[in-house]
């Protein structure tokens, strides 16, 4: 048991690091900026990022299985492009819900499909996903469509009160349930741990018996569906439907799982630790925006150094971890 | 290698054939104040930029890299020259403004064979980094405006005419300048080497290092010039939009023309051909009348159709025969 | 070995073709419980092809698989577990960042509310692994363990279900002696409780210490059943390798052992690396053949990367002719006339797909630079030279060297080496897994370019090599070189070394 106390925190390591960047980039706002540390601006990040969060969910999965995914920025336009496109045409709102959430689902089964049974790389077949959602959203509509629907507008408006008077929107209690939901699949089921097992050794996982083939195209499956509900919390968020939309989105993704500890070789890393990292961007949007004065580029060059960092100690890591695999053997 | 590149030829040409139906004088040349003009030649003009940025891009996979940076490194290379520029209409104020451009794009590949060679990260990510923050630095140096220029001799790099539009010219001059250079000195055979087993290669005395560091050099130069090309073709600037997503029309050229990301073996030739049928696609779809966005689509289908007829496995699910798993 | 009970495994007329090779051509193959049955043959023999076909993993053109007497055709080695057919591969085929527990239970692990219940988990994997007597927390991270450990959490693995037949294939290469002792505690309470084990191993003590029957093929077909008693050694080899005896008797005679008295090559003062090698000192003469001998973890390697330059030394030096050498990397042990064959072919040695042509020359290339290339006529005279000289297999230079056979794969990664006419020829387990023809040309190689004048040290795991091919036997334990031998000296000798006892533990680390 003694072993077991002193590995976790080592595992845990990049979790934690990411939770103390963001306690300190928001303590650094709290203490530059009068009302940064109140509760609406948590609120407000969770409100401002409910989309990201979902997709950096279902990115998990893919990452951690070994994976990438490209595909979700552009499954999400083309998710606020049915929704808006759907709704104009006078469908109603579940039928609207259920069709988006099975046209990303299918995107993604279709792409873990080709990319396990055909051997050809995820990042190929997710690139290729990624050009045709964005291209079918211009089939629709070469225009943005705005949504009038007004169950869909009253949804997107409602507000929950929370103790203290803060303020949060649906879009919130979706995305945390996501998160809870990735949880538990991640760690308590067989599904789960086979995709850490995949992420970690493949071809091991199969002589194991394990059933990485339905594992591998699971997660894209589920990786679709997240980037399909991300369309929808955007719908709400821009209550518009745009080809446009969410452009260079599967980047913030990618980031978010990385800078939350998350190996991009696969195997390694935690759901929470994907939210860690949407909140730290998330925070350094609103530093910057508090700032006023600092061009929004700053995000990009900010973003770019923290993925540096994160993947320098991740890098520092693995090397560690191998030198004393290398003495134990 | 000739099998290899049979599929690309042949879609290819089916490709030239339906423009061929859809615009009959699609093949059609015709010289101009001793200008050569015609269909053919405005996919090629059109195609320069992808292609310069696929050469550079073919070698770094063939190392087993990818590079995702060049778009941003080929915006940055537009904003510094543009920027330099400024009002100047000097031939020398042109000529430092890219000089300087292209150093800097040379600092920027040695900073992802840097993160690559010397830190030892993924290629994917090690270039997602400065894919990310690039923009960013680009839009620094324009302060997020869009630059416009009114100087004759950088407008030649993109839109000058020696009886072929320059920007043709320059791709292929490169093309020809690093197929010359890989076959006839060892380069190419060490890169395939340094690609298909790194330390294998570096036990074998190779320079794995430099040769991973030279070749996102070469990548990121490359990627400059084809900024330069962009942003003289339209005289401007324009930190959000030069380059944007060249990198994925880049990788898909390589891809098509038969280089595998996993690296090792490549093919120059196949990355001219992926990036001609790209360009076409592009082309065929906006003469067919159909929406310049909607050719996303099409890229997908061929991306994907290539790389399923690419892929032994796809071949053999598709003849029913049985394969050997190993 | 009485054999009234039934075969529980019975193959009858199993053939099965890959494109351009026939793999296994109508064989027989019984598996009876409660005995282990030792596969043997030489490399592309078809042992792991027939075991392949066994656990699912090849389906055979014709012939059928029987289990306890039911004809069976599994497609995935899932389905050959759930039918009580386990494996434990070479290497060890285990998700390394997961925990122990998961290892052994992933995919049959007890399930409450629809998830997993963990702590049941735990427990049904600590019984499973105190039934082999193997005391760890199943709560731990398997990557924390050495891999000894890891392979013993395999086989709890393939035992955790109802397991009727344990397929070994080759899991004893990279174990010392003391863990293969432990695996073979293992193998015979399994067998005891009537498990039917098929092994697979290179090393005939270990098929002579464990087996109760073997099944012997060559070249894809069955030449015989045997109880191991009835079998001697020198029967078994005639039939793995198909060649009559004298053949083989030649090929030892071959070899003389001289002491050889010129100046010292390469000499090494305290070199040294932490958690590798030890300090040591070692003089290596032109012309001689040093042998390092030792078990594996025992330094061998490690001191071989520091002569080379693959790993950087933190103590003592390095003296080429005299003249102290700072080894900045292999290149400028390269430079110095020194090449280094790892045992690691596939992942340190060769370039799997490029040509032997471009494998020959590699070495020599990347000395030159890429901008000075080897012309087309030096290279082709080179690889005709050397595809002759050691009977290189296709002859054909432009042939990928994956497709070539392990034996002959040694030989195009030799033969870079040779190229740059090496002073000083580290060869790391160049015998290891290849077939004993080869064995035996790489062995006179060795002799013959000692007497030319080239300087070699030749590590092995089969002392018996060492002691017949060296001039002077280096023995290695823990980490630390622990004497210098004759040539002279018997394997008794060395083994009395190599047992004797252990060093102080903090001076290993």
């Amino acid at each position: 048991m003694t072993a077991l106390t002193t590995r976790l925190p080592a595992r845990f390591l990049p979790v934690l690091a990411t939770v103390v960047l963001f306690v300190l980039t928001f303590g650094a706002g709290s203490i530059r900026y009068d009302g940064f540390a109140s509760g609406q601006v948590i609120a407000n990040l969770f409100i401002d990022n409910a989309f990201l969060i979902v997709l950096a969910a279902g990115m998990t999965f893919v990452i951690l299985s070994g994976g990438i995914d490209l595909s979700v920025g552009s499954v999400v336009a083309l998710s606020t492009m049915v929704t808006a496109a759907g709704l104009r045409a006078g469908w109603p709102v579940p039928l609207v819900i259920i069709a988006v959430l099975l046209i990303g689902s299918t995107l993604g089964l279709v792409m873990g499909v080709v990319i396990h049974k055909f051997d050809i790389q995820p990042f190929i077949v997710t690139l290729a996903g990624m050009f045709l959602a964005r291209g079918l959203c211009f089939l629709i509509s070469v225009e943005s469509v705005s949504i009038k629907d007004t169950t869909f507008r009253d949804v997107a408006t409602a507000v929950i009160e929370l103790p203290g008077g803060v303020t949060i929107t649906y879009n919130v209690v979706i995305a945390l349930v996501v998160v809870l939901v990735a949880l538990y699949v991640l760690h308590r089921t067989r599904f789960g741990r086979t995709v850490y097992a995949v992420g970690g050794n493949e071809q091991s996982a199969l002589l194991m018996g394990l059933p990485t083939a339905r594992t591998k195209v699971g997660v894209y499956v589920i990786s679709g569906f997240c980037s399909a509900l991300g369309g929808l919390l955007f719908s709400l968020y821009m209550l518009s439907g745009y080809g446009l939309h969410a452009v260079g989105m599967e980047l913030d993704a990618i980031a978010a799982v990385v800078i939350g500890g998350t190996l991009l070789a696969g195997g390694l890393g935690y759901v929470l630790g994907s939210l860690a990292g949407v909140l730290v961007l998330g925070t350094i949007q609103t530093l910057i925006s508090f700032q006023g004065t600092l061009s929004s580029w700053w995000t990009k060059i900010v973003i770019g150094a923290l993925l540096l960092v994160f993947i320098a100690v991740q890098r520092g890591m693995i090397r560690g971890r191998r030198r004393q695999g290398a003495i134990a053997s | 290698m000739k099998n290899r590149l049979l599929w690309p030829i042949l879609a290819l040409i089916a490709l030239l054939l339906l423009n061929l139906v859809v615009t009959p004088s699609f093949f059609a040349l015709r010289i101009q104040d001793g200008h050569l003009y015609g269909g053919l030649v405005d996919v090629l003009k059109n195609g320069a930029p992808t292609l310069l940025i696929a050469i550079g891009m073919t070698l770094v996979i063939a190392t087993r890299g990818i590079d995702l940076s060049v778009g941003a490194v080929a915006a940055i290379a537009a904003a510094v020259t543009c920027v330099h520029i400024g009002t100047s209409p000097d031939v020398g104020t042109a000529l430092a403004g890219m000089a300087i451009a292209l150093v800097l794009c040379a600092v920027l590949g040695l900073w992802n064979g840097f993160l690559v060679a010397g830190l030892g990260i993924q290629p994917i990510i090690a270039t997602l980094v400065l894919m990310t923050a690039g923009r960013g630095i680009a839009m620094l140096v324009t302060e997020g405006q869009i630059i416009t220029v009114n100087n004759d001799a950088y407008r030649q790099v993109g839109a000058g005419f020696v009886v072929l539009p320059v920007s043709i010219l320059i791709s292929l001059a490169v093309l020809g300048l690093v197929a010359l250079t890989t076959r006839k000195t060892a380069l190419g055979m060490l890169i395939e080497a340094v690609g298909v087993n790194p330390e294998a290669s570096r036990l074998a005395g190779v320079r794995s290092r430099t040769i991973i560091w030279t070749v996102y050099v070469f990548a990121a130069v490359c990627a400059g010039i084809a900024g330069l090309m962009i942003s003289s073709n339209v005289s401007a600037a324009d930190a959000n939009s030069n380059g944007l997503w060249i990198e994925m029309d880049a990788i898909l050229a390589v891809v098509i023309g038969g280089t595998s990301l996993a690296g090792g073996r490549y093919s120059l030739t196949g990355t001219l051909l992926g990036s001609l049928i790209i360009q076409t696609l592009t082309t065929t779809v906006y003469t067919i009348g159909v929406a310049a966005e909607v050719t996303l689509v099409f890229k997908a289908v061929v991306v994907i159709t290539v790389c399923l007829i690419q892929s032994p496995k796809a071949r053999a699910a598709l003849s029913f025969r049985k394969v050997a798993v190993s | 070995m009485t054999e009234s009970p039934p075969p529980v495994v019975e193959m009858r007329g199993i053939s099965l073709a890959f494109p351009g090779v026939k793999a296994l051509q109508d064989v027989d193959f019984r598996l009876f419980p409660g005995e282990v049955h030792a596969l043997m043959g030489e490399n592309g023999a078809g042992k792991s092809t027939l075991i392949k076909t066994l656990t699912g993993v090849h389906t055979p053109d014709s012939g059928s698989v029987l289990l306890a007497g039911e004809s069976v055709a599994f497609s995935s080695p899932g389905q050959a577990q759930q039918a009580g057919i386990s494996t434990v591969y070479q290497e060890v085929n285990l998700c390394a960042n997961l925990t122990v527990a998961e290892n052994i239970l992933l995919g049959r692990e007890p399930r409450k509310f629809g998830g997993i219940d963990f702590p049941a988990m735990r427990k049904r994997a600590a019984e499973v692994l105190a039934r082999i007597g193997v005391h760890i927390d199943p709560a731990s991270v398997l990557e924390t363990h050495p891999i000894a450990v890891q392979q013993l959490v395999a086989i709890a693995r393939a035992i955790a279900v109802d397991c009727r037949v344990l397929v070994l294939d080759e899991p004893t290469s990279s174990l010392d002696a003391g863990e293969v002792a432990e695996l073979f505690r293992i193998m015979r309470v399994l067998r005891d409780e009537g498990v039917a084990i098929l092994f697979v191993s290179h090393f005939l003590d270990q098929i002579y210490e464990i087996s109760d029957r073997m099944t012997v093929l060559r070249n894809g077909t069955l030449v015989g059943e045997h109880l191991t008693s009835e079998l001697e050694r020198r029967e078994l080899i005639s039939k793995m390798i198909g060649r009559e005896l004298g053949t083989l008797e030649a090929i030892e005679d071959a070899s003389e052992r001289h002491s050889v008295s010129g100046p010292v090559l390469v000499r090494a003062e305290g070199l040294g690396r932490r958690g590798a090698i030890a300090p040591f000192d070692l003089d290596i003469r032109a012309g001689e053949v040093v042998g390092l001998a030792g078990l594996l973890g025992s330094g061998r390697t490690e001191l071989a990367r520091l002569l080379f330059g693959a790993d950087r030394a933190d103590s003592g030096k390095l003296i080429v002719d005299g003249t102290p050498l700072h080894l900045r990397g292999p290149r400028s042990a390269i430079a110095a006339g020194i090449a280094f064959c790892s045992e690691d072919r596939k992942g340190e040695g060769l370039v799997a797909d490029l040509s032997i042509r471009d494998n020959l020359v590699l070495a020599m290339q990347a000395a030159r630079g890429w901008s000075r290339p080897v012309s087309r006529k030096v290279k082709d005279s080179l690889v005709e030279k050397y595809l002759a000289a050691l009977d290189i297999r296709p002859a054909n230079p432009d042939a990928l060297v994956r497709t070539l056979s392990g034996g002959n794969q040694q030989k195009v990664l030799l033969a870079r080496w040779l190229v740059t006419e090496p002073r000083l020829l580290i060869l790391d387990e160049p015998t290891r897994g290849i077939d004993i023809g080869a064995k035996a040309q790489i062995q006179q190689l060795v002799t013959t370019l000692a007497a030319e004048g080239t300087a070699v040290l030749f590590i092995s795991a089969e002392l018996e090599e060492v002691v017949r091919i060296a001039d002077r036997i280096v023995v290695l334990r823990d980490r630390h070189k622990i004497a210098e031998l004759d040539g002279g000296s018997t394997i008794d000798q060395v083994v009395e070394l190599i047992a004797g006892e252990p060093v102080p533990e903090e001076v290993a680390s």
